[in-house]
């Protein structure tokens, strides 16, 4: 299989210079390789879809961006300079924060004391309660959160989409610019798929980048601006929303190839002997595209 | 593309608006928490209350007196402090079997410093809290660092102690304690004006500081409670200690002419400044709330950049220091440390009554406040059934039905708060 990525060529992504570039990192775990030689863009403002079958890598891709799995060879490059994550402080120091599937909010308190865990306000060795929710309410706020009737609610009361909502608010809380969210939607509802969905997008138009982990290509499809797909831990195509369809992205998924023909971009069907026919080629609006 | 977030926002109030809060949404509040699972204190004061009424019916005479008063509340005090101590052990949802013997072992400590060694009674209490803060650490490292259960670390403690006790002290053996000061913990009142003094002093520090918080929060356009709300807490707090600071100075010696009893006993004034402290300890500083974040979700606690190794080693050192000093009051109540002291029920009552008092047994609910109330529950019972001449066959069959009852309470809140998705 042959990869490669397209984002490179004819149709700039946008002026701006990347926020994070891994460049041919590598990683296996003992004999078994996860991660192949894969580059990965993310830039500023952005909703970067990271989308690939179960095991295709994606944990152990945002694991070594975190610095929770450092990554084996490659260049991690973030901001334009080449850095070493070998833990996740030196992440967090970068501004990378992970809002992990398995929320990590402790239930038995609240809202408030939640968003600052670890890294409460104090003022002469006292807890600043004061200052905490009012910090708390003002980011609330600016993330557009309004389904939450008191910031001193205990977590445990809260529904699923308003613990993801405080998970998500907990990691854009420290001046962070690169938050990553492993399958933020995957135990929703309609309802409150599409309020976390919001959410993302908002923290993209606040100037975040963001990278979203996400099976449901309807949602990938909603919110993200680009989508790189893992297959097989090699990274085969890293594309804009835009130029995509949902067919396109399950093919590139499921093994198909991304090509170039007549000027366009089309996906091989894995399925099809031969392959190269284009699969759908109709261009699709943006609606949420600011 | 094949779906567009709308952005129509169907939901509801904003976060930042103050919402006006008055005793109707005190109790509102107070049914949500149920709801999510929290019954806090309010099962274990409706039945304390029920208790008082029940045996001030049935023993008019002999259970409302102000001597038997002032002896329920001093018998209760070593049980009520150890049970401070559990409160932090069981809000990271461990367990610490040893408490009881390490009370005895560090009084025995004092009675060796002070008596056998002539030395002044507070270089006495320093040895003995340092004894317990020393078990609390081996205990802390063997959890929180090796890895072994607390139940088995403190289980494997509870019976070493037990042998420490006995070899210090030799078998059917004492030692005594003289010093005065230590003596008049349990056995002294302080002078009636002096008890008032201290009732006025709390009640206005507590309205003071409570309005302070009020009117800071409003200062900043925070939600508040109304001030009827803080007007009925202070007003709650007044009249409930007003009642017991009066009966508490009533004479109420037999022979009053021969000697006065009267006042409030001194170790009252000793549990609550304990209390005090350990609540701002555990509501008001970092290490109080990275305590309830490990008993929450550990997990989490880590991931925040918590040290929970750390945390939980705290915790067991605080547990073992305050129950040393619990071994003070139980040595000065009787005069004296034996093999037996901080045995028996000692420790099993010191569990019950943080959990009779709503602290989880699962670990990251709990207060300081709680091992009183529980405590006052677990002494009413014994004090009561006492003077209904039942057995202690059947004191302890209640007080067994009575833990039971609490911790099912606690169970099925929690399971209710995990049925409706709220876990
Ligand atoms: N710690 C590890 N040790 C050995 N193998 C691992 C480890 N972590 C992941 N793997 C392997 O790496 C591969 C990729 O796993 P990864 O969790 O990154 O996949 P994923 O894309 O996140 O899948 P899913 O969609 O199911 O979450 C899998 O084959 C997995 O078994
Ligand atoms: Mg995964």
């Amino acid at each position: 299989m042959t990869s490669m990525t397209t984002e490179a060529d004819s149709r700039p992504v946008t002026d701006q210079s990347p926020l994070l570039e891994l460049r041919s990192v590598s990683k296996s775990f003992g004999a078994v390789q996860v991660l192949q030689e894969v580059d990965l863009t993310v830039r500023l403002g952005r909703v970067t879809a990271l989308v690939g079958d179960n095991g295709a890598g994606k944990s152990t891709l945002i694991k070594g961006i975190a610095g929770i799995y450092p990554f084996d060879s490659g260049d991690y490059v973030f901001e334009g300079e080449t850095v070493h994550v070998h833990n996740p402080k030196q992440a967090n120091a970068l501004g990378v924060e992970v809002v992990y599937q398995d929320l990590a909010l402790c239930d038995n308190l609240d809202i408030v004391q939640n968003l600052y865990l670890g890294r409460e306000a104090l003022s002469s060795g006292f807890l600043d309660e004061i200052t905490m929710e009012e910090r708390a309410a003002e980011t609330l706020a600016g993330l557009s959160v309004r389904t939450v009737k008191s910031v001193r609610q205990k977590v445990a009361s809260l529904s699923g989409g308003q613990r993801q909502t405080v998970a998500i608010a907990r990691a854009v809380l420290w001046n962070s610019k690169l938050v990553i969210l492993d399958e933020p939607t995957a135990a929703l509802g309609v309802a409150q798929t599409e309020q976390v969905l919001r959410l993302v997008r908002r923290l993209a138009d606040r100037g975040l980048a963001v990278i979203l982990i996400s099976h449901n290509m309807n949602d990938v499809l909603a919110v993200a601006d680009d989508i790189a797909v893992l297959y097989l831990g090699r990274m085969t195509a890293q594309v804009q929303a835009k130029d995509v369809s949902l067919t396109d992205v399950v093919q590139l998924i499921t093994g198909g190839t991304l090509i170039e023909k007549e000027g366009r971009v089309v996906v091989t069907d894995p399925h099809e002997a031969g392959g190269g026919l284009a699969a759908d080629q109709t261009p699709h609006e943006t609606g949420d595209q600011p | 593309m094949s779906q567009t977030l709308s952005e129509a926002e169907p939901e509801a109030t904003d976060v930042t608006a103050p919402a006006p809060t008055g005793l109707g949404d005190a109790w509102r509040d107070y049914v949500s928490r149920v709801r999510g699972g929290d019954v806090g204190p309010l099962p274990a004061i409706l039945g304390l209350a029920a208790l008082l009424v029940v045996f001030s019916a049935l023993r008019p005479e002999t259970f409302t007196n102000s001597f038997n008063f002032a002896n329920l509340l001093i018998q209760s005090a070593p049980v009520i402090v150890i049970a401070m101590g559990l409160v932090f052990v069981l809000l990271i949802g461990e367990i610490d079997l040893s408490a009881g013997f390490t009370a005895g072992v560090a009084g025995a400590m004092l009675g060796i410093v002070s008596t056998r060694h002539d030395y002044p009674w507070w270089i006495g209490i320093l040895v003995c809290l340092a004894t317990g803060a020393v078990i609390g650490l081996v205990i802390g490292l063997l959890v929180a660092r090796v890895g072994i259960p607390s139940f088995v670390v403190t289980l494997a403690g509870f019976l070493a102690l037990q042998g420490l006790l006995l070899k210090i002290i030799g078998e059917g053996g004492t030692i005594r304690i003289q010093s005065e000061t230590v003596l008049a913990i349990m056995a002294k009142n302080l002078p009636v004006w002096l008890g008032w003094t201290l009732y006025v002093v709390l009640i206005v520090a507590y309205a003071a500081v409570t309005f302070r918080q009020l009117a800071t929060r409003r200062s900043r356009g925070l939600v508040t409670s109304s001030p009827t709300v803080w007007l009925a807490k202070v007003a709650c707090m007044a009249v409930l200690l007003g009642v017991c600071t009066y009966y508490l100075s009533i004479e109420r010696s037999r022979n009053a002419a021969l000697t006065s009893i009267k006042g409030i006993p001194i170790v009252i004034p000793v549990v609550l400044v304990l209390l005090v402290l350990f609540t701002l300890l555990l509501n008001r500083t970092l290490f109080g709330r990275h305590v309830y974040a490990v008993g929450g979700n550990a997990e989490a606690a880590r991931r925040a950049g918590i040290n929970v190794a750390r945390i939980r080693l705290l915790c067991f050192i605080l547990c073992s220091t305050i129950a040393a000093a619990a071994g003070v009051l139980l040595a000065s109540r009787v005069n004296s440390v034996t093999p037996s002291t901080g045995g028996g029920e000692t420790l099993l009552y010191a569990v019950g009554a943080a959990v009779i008092g709503g602290t989880s047994l699962f670990g990251g609910k709990g207060r300081p406040v709680d091992a009183i109330i529980g405590g006052l529950v677990v002494a009413v019972v014994a004090n009561g059934m006492g003077l209904l001449n039942k057995s202690a066959a059947v004191v302890y069959m209640v007080t067994g039905g009575v833990l039971l009852l609490a911790a099912g309470v606690d169970a099925l809140s929690r399971r209710r708060a995990a049925a409706s998705g709220r876990v």
